[in-house]
């Protein structure tokens, strides 16, 4: 068995940038947002958030136990790679962005800026 | 199926993965769906010893899933829980699957249905099923 070999490695070649989208979804509370991504495949040390300007990316490599002589007969996941990118607005905190992943899926938390909370503000009566 | 006796196997999969091939070679932006048809997408390969099964289903409580070979027939269902979303939340991007899934598959007539193994491991349930000794190529020894 070999780690590192793709199952897809045709498809790698002819388009050496290529990624699939991963599906996500995003929900927005008051305090930020929260973001999962569908990443099946990608192990952690695979896995990669960054944010440059404003822009946040995921990506990740898909690395399956495949062994040195198999044949693919079916692929539907064709590219062993996923990315996408989202632009972030600015009351977006991209500082304090926290990221884990579980059974393949990553969640990210985006907080609002301390300014951009909600805050209620008294009304007095004069 | 006098067409199917006449030709091999494995020429069907052949000219379907063709026909994907060139699809994708026109087509440069991948599925706006990410991962293809349906969920969970499937990935299937063969080695000598064995038919390798890769079912892509990320967030699953491996608990859930089930696999099951039934007369050649492989069967995996699970289902996927939605997560909560919190009151006065708004949802912006909703494309992850959510609820039960099946996909089947039917196998060569060679495999063994007492050696078969599955693990999940990073959101993808790995099936590999063993093939009979006998259907396995040997070499013949010329005297």
């Amino acid at each position: 068995m070999s780690e590192a070999r793709s199952m897809t490695n045709r498809a790698e070649t002819t388009r050496a940038d290529a990624a699939l989208r991963p599906a996500v979804d995003v929900i927005e509370d008051a305090s930020g947002i929260t973001l999962r991504a569908d990443m099946p495949g990608v192990p952690k040390e695979r896995l990669q958030v960054h944010v440059e300007g404003d822009t946040l990316t995921i990506e990740g490599d898909v690395v399956l136990q495949v062994a040195e002589d198999m044949e693919p007969t079916h692929v539907e996941l064709a590219v062993p790679r996923l990315r996408r990118a989202f632009t972030l607005s600015k009351e977006l905190d991209a500082d304090r962005v926290s990221a884990e992943v579980e059974h393949g899926v990553l969640k990210l938390r985006i907080p609002k800026k301390e300014h951009a909370q909600p805050r209620r503000i008294e009304v007095k009566v004069a | 199926m006098l067409l199917h006796a006449m030709y091999p196997r494995d020429l069907f999969a052949e000219i379907d993965r063709l026909q994907r091939d060139l699809q994708q070679a026109f087509d440069l932006s991948p599925s706006i769906r990410g991962l293809g048809r349906g969920f969970p997408a499937l990935n299937v390969g063969s080695t000598p010893r064995s038919i390798e099964l890769y079912v892509f289903a990320p967030g699953v409580d491996p608990a859930t899933l089930k696999v099951q070979l039934e007369r050649g027939v492989l069967t995996i269902a699970g289902e996927r829980a939605a997560e909560p979303v919190a009151e006065g939340a708004s949802v912006h991007i909703d494309e992850r699957f959510a609820g039960s899934f099946r996909r089947v598959v039917t196998l060569p007539d060679d495999i063994d249905p007492g050696a078969v193994e599955a693990r999940y491991r990073d959101g993808v349930l790995h099936v590999s099923v063993g093939r009979r000794a006998a259907a396995q190529p040997r070499r013949i020894e010329i005297q």
